[in-house]
Order: C-alpha cells, then structure tokens, then sequence
C-alpha cells in the first residue's frame, strides 16, 4: 500500500528538530505500508507526552486517552473488534511509570496489539524529568542529586512475564526498526517494541552517539526461543542488545479466550440483543430453577 | 402466638454459619409456594465469624422493605440473640437450642420454643444439614406443601452426590415436621396466606435486576474490579457471557476497567462498569476522558458507607455529590436512581440508550441495601426490547466531532465506513486532532454543553405516590422508595404524599411544581448531610423544611421511619 495513505499534509508538528520521533513516525508509516494495513482498519492509541502525539501526525484511526492508559483501552479496542489493527504507542514514562500496572497485566492478558514505546530515558514533555527508564546517576532540576531508582528494564519485566515478543530497536537505524516492527505487527498476540530514542532537547546525556556506542545487535546465533538466553540478554548493562529478544508464538490470545468470539467472529457493533435468550433467563427468576 | 397476615422472621448467626443457604433456599420456597417474600441482610465484612442477620418477610400483601420487629427468631449461635436485642419484643417468638438461648430473651419477656436443629440432622448423619433443618421448620409452620419443600431441594442439590441430595431432603422433612407440630400444637398460628398468582411472579435482588437490565440494553462489554457491594453485578454478567455474547473482563484496577469501557464504546461496543465509590473515585479521571471524547459511559455505582474504606458490607446514599461533581473539567452527566426491582430493570437499560444517544456518562446509582435484597415482583417487560442504536456508518469526510445545532455529532466507530474516527483526550478539532486553537475550544465546551439542555427535557419525572393534595411532602431518592412508601401507609394519613425520584440529575422540570404546593416538604436520605435536599435548592431555590437522615450504615427501616416521620407531621 502507497505510505502516502498515512500522511496527514501539512500540519503542524511539535517535536523539536531532530527528535527521534520523526524517525520512528516514518519507520512505523513504512512498516505498516509494507504490510498493506489500510488506515480505515487501523487503530493508533496513545497516552500522554512527546511520543503519544504519534497518531495526531497519521492519518489513521486515532485514540489519544490520557495519561499511562493506552493499554487498557488498545486491549478493549481489539477485544470489540478483533478485525482491527491495535497498536498502543507513547513514550518510557507513559507506559512504563503513570501505567506501570497496566503494562504488567496487558501483557498477562495478551491481546493480540502492538505495544511500541519510545524509549527517551527522560519526560520531555514535561521538559527534563527522570523517567523510570533514566539511568543511575542522570542529573535533572528534580533529581538534583542524581537518579537512585534501579532503572526499569521493559525487556527483562517482559520476558519474565512470557511476553509473545520482545525487541529492543533504535530509532537511529531506520531499516532495521521497521523489519523488526514488521514482526512485532504480524505476531499474534501482544508484541512488546521498546526503541532506543535520543531526546536533543532533555537528555545530554543518552544521544545519538551514545546509543550507537552502547548498544549491539542480537545475531543469528541468539535463539527467541530460549526464554532463559533471552533473560540473560535483558540484563546486560555493558551494551545494550538490540533485536528480537524473545518469542513464543503458542500463546493464546486474549481475543481467543473470550467465549463470545469463539463459534461468532462477528464484532461486537453488529451483534444484537438476543431478546428470546433474555426471555427464557427471566423464566428462570419466576421458576427458580 | 402470632396470627398476622406479615411475618417477619430473623435468621442469625455467625458468617460461615449458611445463614445465606438458609435464606437462599427458602426465599425460593415460599416464592414457589405463593407468599409474597423480601428478604434482606446486614453482615460483617469478613469471612468467617461476626454476627450477621438475614431479614425474611412473609406476607399476604407484598412487602419490600426491612421493618425492625421480629416476629420469629432463629438463632443460630449463642451470641445471635444479643446481636438482635433491641429488635426483640414480648411478641417474638424464638426458635432456638437451648445453648444459644440467652438471657436477653427472658428480659424481654418474649416466648422461647426449644428446637433441636442441630440433634436433628446429626441424627440423619452430619450436624451441616441443621440449615436445611430450618428451612424445614420454617417451610412447615408456614404450610408449605412437602413435596414442593423436596422438589426444590432436590434441585437445589442435583450437583451434589446422592448421598449428600438424600440426607438434605431428609433434613428438610424432618424440619417440616417440626414446623408443623408447631402449629398443629397451636405454638405459633399462622394467618399468611398465599396467593396463586406469585407463582408466575420473579424472585430477584437489586444486583439482579441491575445485570438484567444490562443485558436488555445491549451490554455486550463489562469490565471493573470487585468491590462490595457491586461485585454481584460483574459476577452476573460474567456468569451469562457467553449466552449473550459479552466480553467480561475483571480488570487489574478499576483505572483500567474505565478506560477499557471507553475503549470498547470507542470500537462499538456497549460498555459498562460496576463499582463502588472507592473504586469509582479510582476512575474519576476516566469519566472526564469520557466526557472529552464525547464517548457514552454507563456506571453502575453501588454506594456503601465512607470515606475511604468505610464500612464495606453496610449501605448509604452518601455518595450522589461524588457521582455528581466527580471528573475535571465541565461536562453533562445524567444520574438515574432506581427505587425498585423493576426500575432497576428499566433504567439501567435505558442508561445505555440514554448514554449512546447522547454521548454523555450515565449512572446507575445504587447502595447495598438495594443490591443485596430480594422480593417478589411481576416479570418485567420485554416488548419493547430494543437497544437504541446510534452509530453511523462513516463516510470519506467523516469528522467525529462536527459541530450540531443539539451538539450531538454523529459518532462513527473505526472499520465502518470509509471515514477514520479520531478521538483526543486533549481539546480538539471537528476531526478529532489535537488544538490550541482558543476559539474553537470555546465552540466545543458549548457543544458540549449543549447537550445538557437536552438532558433536562428528557429527564425522568419524579414519581407521585399518595394524594394529589397533599399538605405534606416527602421527597426521596434510589432505594428508600419502598420503607418510605410502606411507612406513609402505616401513618394512614390522606394529607401526606411522597415524591421519588428516579433520576437525581439533571432534576427534572417537574420538581417545583411539586414542591411549590407543599405546605411541609422532608427530605429522607441514607446520607448526613441530605445531598439530594442541597441538589433541589441549587436547582430550584426552594429550602427543603426538614430532613430526616440515616448515616448508621443501616438502611431506614420502617417502623423507624414511621415514628420520625409521624414526629414532624401535625
């Protein structure tokens, strides 16, 4: 499908000049083109903050809730209609602090959407805070003394969770993030994309540079399926691996598990009330059985 | 003695004890055998232990409110008596062992019958089946028919094993034995009498009333976090998912539940959410984000007492102002109030037509009191069941947020038509994308409010019970319909009338009026401060003269309403 089918024209965006942002914008438009998803059957959902202004900037199906609360709705999205495409994007703080709890337990569910964060190590939006992503030592007009708080590992919480998919991207190498959303797109089941991204204006100290030197990527001798190598990856600290960590692929989905979709695959706004069934409940409150 | 056409029999013992088997099971059995039954509880918030007390009323009249007296007596435990002092009369009657016979009953002069529930069924094999023991004993002072008594215990217990099915039908005969040696014995006269047309009649409670009528309004998601009292309701729904083709999904915290009910609205689903405040509080932020988007929202509010944790199992009506001023930001709301089982039924259905077409949160405001009683009532209409269906199929311009004369945009939903649907927590555009345009913020917090008008003219009217030229005004919301009503009756007056309303917010028009011909007007709420008689000044001006307000985590009961009632009338 022509990538141009997700351009808004000419708007107004608010990221700063060289944010990570217009990467990953592009990259998704790309992936998602390559797969032939058609906008009217797409749904993007965000939270709040920098990256959570995503689906303002295509043209798509958008859901921007408030903030931390992608998941929950992303997850009833797909559960009313499984013939969309779900994909629940916003930034580390978003999705890993104010909805920390939903993360867990999304992933416990496993609708079948795509789950990608963007992954500054600092709050943007709300111009240079920790996030619970930002690593020991990181400076910032509230953390005067520097972080304290053990960073947050998205990858290994994911893994341990038995996440479908687990991957790591960078937002700096655009070719590689869109075959890697490609997959996580196509998984069945929740897919989890944690990307690298520099924020130019809040964070001096993860840039561009900085990630390049301190990250690698996963090869062809790492097996997805091995739960424990994946674990073992998740925490290294020297350099961070990139790529796919983690599959497991013979997961049921959330979707799946719900009896209403299991003999009717028709969407919930097409199904109406069964009134004989209602009829025949209500007998039972006068016979008592 | 007895010899009155409305009894009221008390069960009481400790939680873990069946006092909930013995009321399950024989509400069921009268309703079978045709008497009118209501029956309600107070319990502790725990598992096993406390004191906790079934209420159960047989009448030949219907009944459905809690009265204070006790007529018969069952206590199960030695502390039961003491539990229930003040309730006891020199009229009661209690049916006891020995042990749990104490004191207390001796002092108040009341007549103390010795029956052995539990020597009985350990006589058939296990001291468990002294429940279905008295089950018996009631069945049959009550005459009702054995074979009806074991027809419907052996339903009750077809899952069980033979063994287990046997032994209860054996302790039910036995009880009814006993039961009937005691009126044969003119102990206890009974003068209930029963009517054949109960038998086609409905035997509910609140929670029940409240998913049923969830169901008939097209409720096909439902999505909380358990909480005393509401919890009942998303047990339901879930029980009957997969016959009505909902999506039923315990939440991880009730942050969560919101915003997945909005989501689902979002994608054409009809959405709901069961809580209590607590809980609700939790999802404040929710309900503004679905007034934001425009998104209908249907909440089921089960109040029970606070702040904060409160008192868990008990009841109030203290949270009206919560439900009513809960969210950030301006926006319409509708509160609706059911007072009995088959409005419970019908509003809670028209909850969520109201909620579609108007695109505005809508709630269902309950309490425990409500939710956790039962009576017999007609079925309830099905004719006209028909979920009202406000989407559109969206075309290649389609912008979700087109300003309207009413302010309702046609809401499409993503993946029907060729439009997209773009919805923003943020202020937005016709389209739905975020802006900071000043302008157009003003032109959608009057389209938004638009809708308020709307909501005033098709408010649910209060109800007129009593007569038309009443000297005396008792207004009431939600659940006190029922004591309120059966303690006007009592006071035999034919200058007093009351007036309940059925929705709380927007009021409806027809309030002043009303009001204005009243020469006394009384507010009665399960609240401390009379949130509804505050809600009626805003709107109307009018100064409610006095209020009678219960705060004790009990509901009013009838006698009790009676006596203050009676204290401010001339």
């Amino acid at each position: 499908m022509d990538i141009k089918n997700f351009d808004m024209g000419d708007i107004d965006i608010a990221w700063c000049s060289g944010c990570g942002n217009f990467g990953i914008l592009n990259t998704l438009k790309k992936a998602l083109s390559e797969l032939d998803i058609e906008p009217t059957n797409l749904v993007l959902v965000s939270g709040i903050g920098q990256a959570a202004k995503i689906p303002h900037y295509f043209r798509t199906n958008i859901f921007n809730g408030l903030h931390g609360r992608a998941l929950p709705p992303a997850t009833a999205i797909k559960a009313a209609n499984p013939a969309l495409t779900v994909i629940a994007e916003s930034g580390d703080g978003d999705m890993y602090g104010e909805g920390g709890n939903h993360f867990i337990h999304t992933i416990r569910r496993n609708p079948d959407i795509t789950n990608i964060v963007h992954n500054n190590m600092v709050y943007g939006l709300t111009k240079g805070q920790a996030s619970p992503t930002s690593q020991l030592g990181f400076k910032t007009p509230v953390q005067v003394n520097g972080v304290f708080l053990e960073p947050f590992n998205p990858i290994a919480v994911a893994i341990a969770l038995d996440a479908g998919f687990v991957a790591r991207a960078f937002a700096g190498d655009m070719d590689k993030t869109k075959e890697i959303l490609k997959k996580a797109v196509t998984h069945k089941g929740y897919a989890l994309v944690d990307i690298f991204q520099p924020c130019v204006s809040f964070n001096k100290i993860n840039t561009f540079a900085w990630f390049k030197e301190h990250t690698y990527y996963l090869d062809g001798s790492h097996k997805v399926g091995d739960r424990n190598e994946a674990f073992k990856k998740a925490i290294e600290t020297e350099k961070l691996p990139l790529g796919v960590f983690y599959t497991n692929a013979s997961k049921t989905t959330f979707e799946e598990n719900i009896d209403t979709y299991k003999e009717d695959r028709r969407p919930l706004y097409e199904r109406e009330v069964n009134v004989e069934k209602l009829r025949d409940l209500l007998e039972k409150f006068e016979t008592l059985i | 003695m007895l010899g009155k056409e409305d009894i009221s029999i008390v069960l009481c013992g400790q939680a873990g004890q069946g006092i909930q088997t013995i009321e399950y099971v024989l509400t069921r059995v009268l309703k079978l055998a045709g008497y009118n039954v209501f029956a309600t509880k107070e319990f502790m918030s725990r598992i096993r232990g406390g004191m906790n007390s079934t209420e159960i009323r047989v009448s030949s009249e219907p009944v459905s409110a809690v009265v204070d007296r006790i007529d018969i007596l069952i206590p199960l435990d030695k502390d039961a008596i003491g539990h229930v002092k003040t309730r006891i009369s020199a009229e009661t009657i209690i049916l006891a062992e020995t042990e749990n016979i104490s004191r207390v009953s001796k002092q108040s002069g009341c007549v103390c019958i010795e029956v052995p529930f539990t020597k009985v069924a350990a006589d058939i094999g296990d001291k468990i089946y002294s429940n279905i023991v008295a089950v018996g004993v009631i069945a049959g002072f009550l005459g009702v028919d054995l074979q009806l008594l074991n027809d419907y215990i052996r339903k009750y217990f077809s899952r069980k094993s033979d063994d287990i099915m046997n032994k209860n039908i054996e302790a039910a005969k036995a009880g009814h034995k006993l039961g009937c040696d005691l009126t044969d014995s003119g102990k206890i006269k009974i003068a209930v009498k029963p009517d054949a047309n109960i038998k086609d009649q409905m035997l509910l409670s609140g929670a029940e009333a409240v998913a049923l009528g969830a169901i008939a309004g097209g409720c096909n998601f439902v999505s909380s976090y358990p909480m005393s009292p509401s919890t009942a309701v998303l047990v339901f729904l879930s029980q009957h998912a997969k016959e009505f083709d909902i999506v039923a999904e315990q939440a991880e915290d009730e942050i969560a539940a919101i915003n997945m009910a909005i989501g689902a609205w979002y994608a054409g689903a009809r959405a709901m959410v069961t809580t209590s405040g607590g809980g609700f509080a939790l999802m404040v932020e929710g309900l503004s984000l679905a007034a934001m988007l425009e998104s209908p929202m249907v909440i089921h509010l089960g109040q029970r007492p606070g702040p904060a944790t409160g008192l868990p199992t008990r009841t109030e009506q203290g949270d009206l102002e919560l439900a009513l001023y809960a969210g950030h930001g301006e926006f319409p709301r509708i509160i609706l109030a059911p007072g009995m089982l088959e409005e419970a039924f019908s509003l809670t259905r028209e909850a969520f037509n109201l909620a579609d077409k108007y695109q505005v949160p809508v709630f269902v405001l309950t309490d425990q009191y409500f939710l956790d009683s039962y009576y017999n009532t007609a079925g309830f209409g099905l004719s006209d069941i028909k979920a009202e269906r406000h989407i559109i199929k969206t075309g290649k311009d389609y912008r979700r947020y087109e300003l309207t004369k009413d302010g309702i945009s046609p809401r499409g939903i993503p993946g029907y038509g060729q439009g997209l649907v773009c919805v923003d927590s943020d202020e937005h555009d016709t389209e739905g994308h975020i802006t900071e345009d000043l302008e157009l913020r003003v032109k959608m917090v009057d389209k938004r409010l638009e809708k308020g008008e709307a909501l005033i003219e098709d408010a649910i009217p209060p109800q007129l019970v009593g007569p038309k030229d009443y000297r005396t005004l008792v207004i009431c919301w939600g659940s006190t319909y029922h004591v309120v009503d059966e303690a006007i009756k009592n006071l035999e007056r034919d200058d007093v009338a009351f007036l309940h309303f059925k929705q709380v917010h927007p009021l409806p028009k027809e309030t002043v009026s009303y009001l204005e011909i009243a020469e006394k007007t009384i507010a009665v709420e399960s609240n401390a401060t009379g949130q509804f008689a505050k809600q009626i000044k805003l709107h109307t001006g009018i100064d409610i003269d006095k209020k009678i307000l219960k705060y004790s985590g009990l509901s009013f009961t009838v006698e009790e309403l009676v006596v203050k009632l009676g204290g401010l009338l001339v």
